[in-house]
């Protein structure tokens, strides 16, 4: 154990995992946003639901299915991500030509039914949802105690990140898809079909976001309201980043994460606002994000 | 010239439409206490104002700002601290809400304009949000309290406010005023040059307007009356909270101007009166009410575009 600037290396190191696991969020859940955003040129407010809805279908399967953690991390985003692509041919899909305004509005509507609908019958206190056994305990690194869970959850969140960077830009299939971002028109002409291809994108995007939630479960409750909060400060996070770059979004996740991390040892005070103050910066130095180009 | 004379006549008709519209409402507004009670009137008057000078900017500027709870909110915490601490008079307790809005508004707004559309919804959202945490931590506010027991006090030292008749008569003056003022502004030379941005801003740029300059003020304008509405708020209700920064409050203001219809000179206010209407019926149902809300939106985003104020205009074949 050893000290700096009066904090031991265990608290600062324990916040800096928290800050990870927060960051590994972040990371998750604004890859889903920007990926939607591509197709979609929508910017989908019930991601934070979305994300609530994974928790909760994890712990309903546990409680009515008996499935356990390692069925939900499978099947919640599956179900989860099918729910998306009801919403986006009942709903979305009819909101491409528009302003791109009404797909924000649209998608908020829908945050607040989820919401509003699961506070109605689970109440604001959370449900405990276990860390499943083969993940319980831990192991002392001799600086920090690392929580396996924790582990897994920095260590799973990294390897989706990295899939979907390589799925999306440097396979066959991720070339389609930046090509349809570019031009729908011409790739359509080609013989793709790219209405069904923002349809799945969609579905992939809102499974993305259930996927984080069921990882969230185990960690903090779940409750009807975790991802309402959430979703502003990955708003901010997506700003900061700037949506035109994968790797972008991941990197700034990952990085804003630390930085709050790091702001809960130093200056309590502040790491609820943190995120926002480094916003209002990016937005006087470089207004386009820091991986972002300029519209 | 027989098209000139058409349109002149046209344009004769739209300005007596919205004369029209603006005595009949400030006719029912009149009798209305005679009917319904005093506070509830107050409550969609402050929401009406509120929900105009949200229009401001997404009707005629074309600007999604998702953080207007942020001046509301924070006019009213200003001016029920005013009120009650430093024992201003109510005219100026209002006046530093909307002070406090107006540079709040400027510093917002010169963030936010930095970029556009969707990324400037996103932005007033944050920055919006981080205010609302300063309202917990700061120690004025008193958290989860709020400011309780605000006195309304004397408007210019002899008219007795705590009389719920002259309250209601001055939250009125007040609405009709800036109502009155908002006209003003959009259908000034400035308030055209935000049209062009709104319709084409690269266009108003080449034409020599600097358009950052124009939504700037069109932002701290709209921030202002946002907060003339918060601080008169604080005072009918005696109380300042956190659900009026809080983020479902930006939600609830763009919900009042889509029901009415966005960009419609009289929308914001049928839409507020409608919606506060309807919170007041479905006080009972709890939660549910974020849920009506939100099928709300789903229904006005794919259906009803327009608003009601906008439907009425397109089948009266008038302005409103």
């Amino acid at each position: 154990m050893f000290e700096l600037f009066g904090i031991s290396s265990q608290a600062l190191f324990g916040q800096l995992l928290i800050g990870l696991i927060n960051g590994s969020f972040y990371a998750l859940l604004s890859l889903g946003l920007a990926v939607i955003f591509g197709m979609l040129n929508i910017i989908n407010f019930s991601h934070g639901a979305q994300y609530m809805l994974g928790a909760f279908t994890a712990y309903f399967l546990l409680q009515y299915a008996g499935l356990g953690y390692w069925w939900a991390i499978f099947l919640a985003p599956i179900v989860v991500g099918i729910t998306g692509i009801i919403i986006e041919r009942l709903f979305l899909q009819w909101l491409y030509k528009l302003d791109h305004l009404y797909g924000l509005l649209l998608t908020f509507g829908l945050a607040l039914i989820f919401e509003g609908t699961f506070r109605n019958f689970f109440g604001s206190s959370g449900l405990p949802y276990s860390v499943p056994p083969a993940l319980q305990g831990g192991r002392n690194l001799g600086f920090m105690f690392l929580p396996n869970y924790r582990g897994w959850v920095v260590v799973f969140s990294l390897a989706v990140c990295l899939t979907t960077w390589f799925v999306i830009e440097r396979t066959k299939l991720g070339s389609y898809l930046r090509a349809a971002t570019e031009n729908p028109t011409l790739v359509r002409a080609f013989g793709i079909n790219v209405p069904r291809m923002i349809t799945l994108t969609y579905g992939f995007g809102v499974a993305l976001a259930a996927l984080a939630g069921v990882m969230a479960a185990p960690i903090y409750n779940v409750s009807p309201q975790m991802g309402a909060n959430l979703i502003i400060v990955v708003f901010a996070v997506v700003v900061i980043g700037g949506m035109g770059s994968i790797m972008g979004a991941i990197v700034t996740g990952f990085g804003l994460g630390l930085i709050e991390g790091l702001t809960k040892v130093f200056f309590p005070e502040a790491s609820n606002t943190v995120i926002f103050i480094i916003m209002a910066i990016v937005l006087l130095i470089r207004p386009a994000g820091l991986f972002g180009r300029s519209a | 010239m027989q098209r000139v004379a058409k349109a002149r006549g046209d344009l004769a008709l739209r300005r007596h439409s919205e004369a029209i519209a603006f005595l009949v409402m400030t006719g029912l507004l009149v009798v209305a206490p005679t009917f319904a009670y005093p506070v509830f009137l107050m409550k969609a008057l402050c929401f009406a104002l509120f929900a105009c000078a949200f229009n401001l900017l997404i009707g005629f500027v074309g600007l999604l700002s998702f953080g207007h709870a942020l001046f509301f909110g924070w006019a009213s915490y200003i001016a029920a601290h005013a009120a009650k601490v430093w024992g201003f008079p109510p005219e100026l307790a209002i006046l530093s809400g909307a002070a406090t809005a107006a540079g709040l508004g400027a510093i917002v707004g010169a963030l936010a304009i930095r970029r556009q559309g969707i990324y400037f919804a996103m932005i007033t959202l944050a920055l919006a949000q981080m205010m609302y945490f300063f309202a917990v931590q700061a120690p004025f506010t008193h958290g989860e309290d709020g400011i309780q027991a605000v006195p309304r006090g004397k408007l210019f030292g002899f008219i007795d406010l705590a009389d719920q008749s002259n309250m209601y008569i001055m939250v009125l003056v007040i609405f009709l005023g800036c109502f009155l003022l908002i006209y003003r502004i959009i259908n000034s030379p400035f308030g055209e040059v935000l049209k062009a941005i709104r319709e084409n801003e690269p266009r108003a740029i080449s034409l020599g307007y600097k358009s950052e300059r124009y939504k700037l003020v069109a932002f701290v304008l709209s921030a202002t009356f946002a907060g003339v509405a918060g601080a008169t708020k604080a005072l009918v209700f005696q109380l300042a909270s956190l659900t009026d920064v809080d983020w479902p409050m930006s939600g609830e203001v763009i919900l009042m101007t889509l029901v009415g219809g966005l960009g419609t000179l009289f929308g914001p206010v049928a839409g507020a009166f409608f919606m506060v209407t309807l919170e007041n019926y479905l006080t009972t149902i709890g939660q549910w009410v974020f849920v009506v809300q939100g099928v709300i939106f789903v229904v006005c985003v794919l259906l009803f575009r327009r608003g009601i104020i906008g439907e009425l205009a397109q089948v009266l074949r008038v302005k409103l």
